[in-house]
């Protein structure tokens, strides 16, 4: 992708405004107003149950807002927790890449050889290309989340949705994952990384703290601070910031 | 040895109905692969047996089963939808409730003297009896099951595979769903004719799962449990003429008993060599 200038100057690719969204009667998520430009990462903060998952279903469509207005993208690429995907599911990494190809297709075809093709370089980009071959579930966790964003690659996704794709990482794959969103960052595209790692998401470009509602949205400075942190995590905060000052995992 | 392998088939009847599991065994084979991987074997079981009271009203009113089948699958889709809005009784439920109640109407109709087929013929088919009209619709539930699943294949995999990002990816789950129900509704429907109510599960679920464990690629697997399946239908038949075995029971039998052969297979067989070899 070639340079779009200055971050600050670029249009959104994701945007909410005063969203409100949830289940049934009941409302999960309200007062959410952001906004994703091309090459930023938002950290998406919020406890179990804040509102991350909701709102990354009204980003793709899949959950209507009940108020409020959405800006969706027109390729929205979802890697979601590996556990959520059926390990057992008999299909190879590359299988799994190239179904990013599916929107493209019409719907009485699979993906063929061209598009086995990308999904293979895409894997080559994220350091895969010599386990295209092994079935998704026996790769390690680190793996499998980057297969997923080899998915979102061959999707050709301008924005990415990551939800908490460093839970069970280990130190060298989660190193590995941050510099491979840096890089797709650094491409033009906009992700929103759903995580309950604080010290992380001071790292990111900005931050969305969301505990039923909207708490803050702005640069990590000056968003990140202890009030916004215990109104975001309330009584969990509170019990790891007493044991482990500035240790990650606010839950 | 040649003789003993070649004399059942010298007879009419065997032949026919050999070409009738082999057409059931390639429907039922593949789409067993994907009603496996979308949990849906229960709905399976659920759909034969509550479609009972439709094909004995057919039989009572001198109706074609097939007739009476469909509108039984209908009624009972319609039952659980309603039941499964009432509060408090969960989507589980409401298929057991109305799956039970459908199959015990059904056994109380089968038992008035008034019906034809007997109940047993109902509920195990008559794989002997087919008709040429059975061949014919098991000939067409072929070309649109295995039509239907190669041009569904893509999204079948997306969907099955990680269904919470699958609207992401620009395919519709319910869309997915409700067309692999209505394959699934269809291939009951006339393998029900051959296999009956209660054994045509079998085709659909046992081929599957023995392939399953011998497999690692979706490809594969709905290649070897029609193969599966073919071949235990022979074998069932095979039993039948033999050990003079009722021939839908016997082709259940061995159908189901290709799974723990295979699970024994698989655990003699070093993990290394079978995931070069699938």
């Amino acid at each position: 992708m070639h340079d779009p200038g200055p971050v600050s100057l670029r249009p959104a690719l994701v945007a909410g405004e005063g969203l409100a969204a949830g289940y049934g009667a009941q409302i999960v998520l309200r007062d959410v107003t952001f906004a994703a430009r091309a090459g930023e990462r938002v950290a998406v903060l919020g406890p179990n149950g804040g509102g991350k998952t909701t709102l990354f279903r009204v980003l793709t469509g899949e959950l209507a807002p009940r108020l409020g207005t959405v800006l969706r993208p027109a390729r929205c690429g979802v890697v979601p927790q590996t556990e959520r995907s059926r390990l057992d599911f008999p299909v190879s990494a590359l299988d799994v890449a190239a179904m990013g190809a599916i929107s493209r297709l019409p719907w009485w075809r699979r993906p063929g050889r061209r598009e086995r093709a990308q999904a293979l370089e895409a894997l080559d980009a994220i350091g895969l290309a010599d386990q295209a071959r092994a079935t998704f579930g026996d790769l390690s966790g680190g793996q499998r989340q980057r297969v997923l964003v080899a998915r979102a690659l061959v999707q050709d996704a301008d924005v990415v949705l990551l939800d908490e794709p460093f839970t069970g990482l280990d130190s060298v794959s989660a190193e590995r994952l941050e510099q491979l969103l840096v890089r797709l960052a650094g491409e033009g595209r906009a992700l929103l990384i759903a995580t309950h790692d604080v010290d992380q998401a001071r790292r990111w470009d900005v931050v969305l703290c969301l505990n039923g509602r909207q708490v803050a949205f702005g640069a990590p400075a000056e968003t990140l601070t202890l009030d916004v942190l215990e109104e975001t995590y309330g009584a969990d905060l509170v019990t790891v910031h007493h044991h482990h000052h500035d240790e990650r995992g606010a839950d | 040895m040649l003789h003993a392998l070649a004399d059942p088939w010298s007879e009419p009847i065997m032949r026919r109905a050999f070409a009738e599991v082999v057409l059931l065994g390639i429907a039922g084979g593949a789409l067993g692969c994907w009603v496996l991987f979308y949990n849906l074997s229960y709905s399976a079981e659920s759909l034969a047996h509550s479609l009972l009271p439709g094909l004995v009203a057919a039989a009572l009113l001198g109706l074609p089963l097939l007739l009476g089948g469909a509108v039984g699958i209908v009624v009972a889709a319609v039952a659980v939808a309603v039941v499964a809005r009432t509060p408090a009784v969960g989507r589980d439920t409401a298929v057991a409730v109305v799956v039970t109640g459908l199959f015990g109407l059904g056994v109380l109709l089968a038992l008035s003297p008034a019906v034809p087929a007997g109940l047993g013929e109902l509920l195990f088919g008559d794989v002997l009896g087919v008709s040429d009209s059975d061949l014919l619709f098991a000939a067409l539930l072929v070309a649109v099951v295995v039509g239907a699943l190669a041009l569904l294949h893509g999204r079948l995999l997306v969907v099955g595979f990680d269904r919470t990002s699958a609207r992401g990816l620009g395919v519709a789950p319910a869309l997915v769903d409700t067309a692999l129900l209505v394959l699934l509704a269809l291939a009951v429907l006339v393998a029900v004719q051959g296999l009956g109510n209660l054994l045509v599960v079998a085709v659909l679920i046992a081929p599957a799962a023995t392939a399953r464990l011998l497999t690692r690629r979706m490809g594969t697997m709905l290649v070897v449990a029609a193969a599966v399946a073919i071949v235990a239908a022979m074998g069932g038949l095979y039993l039948s003429y033999y050990a003079g075995t009722a021939a839908g029971a016997s082709i259940a039998g061995v159908l189901v008993a290709t799974y723990p052969v295979a699970a024994a297979a698989r655990g003699l067989i070093p993990a290394r060599r079978r995931s070069a070899a699938a």
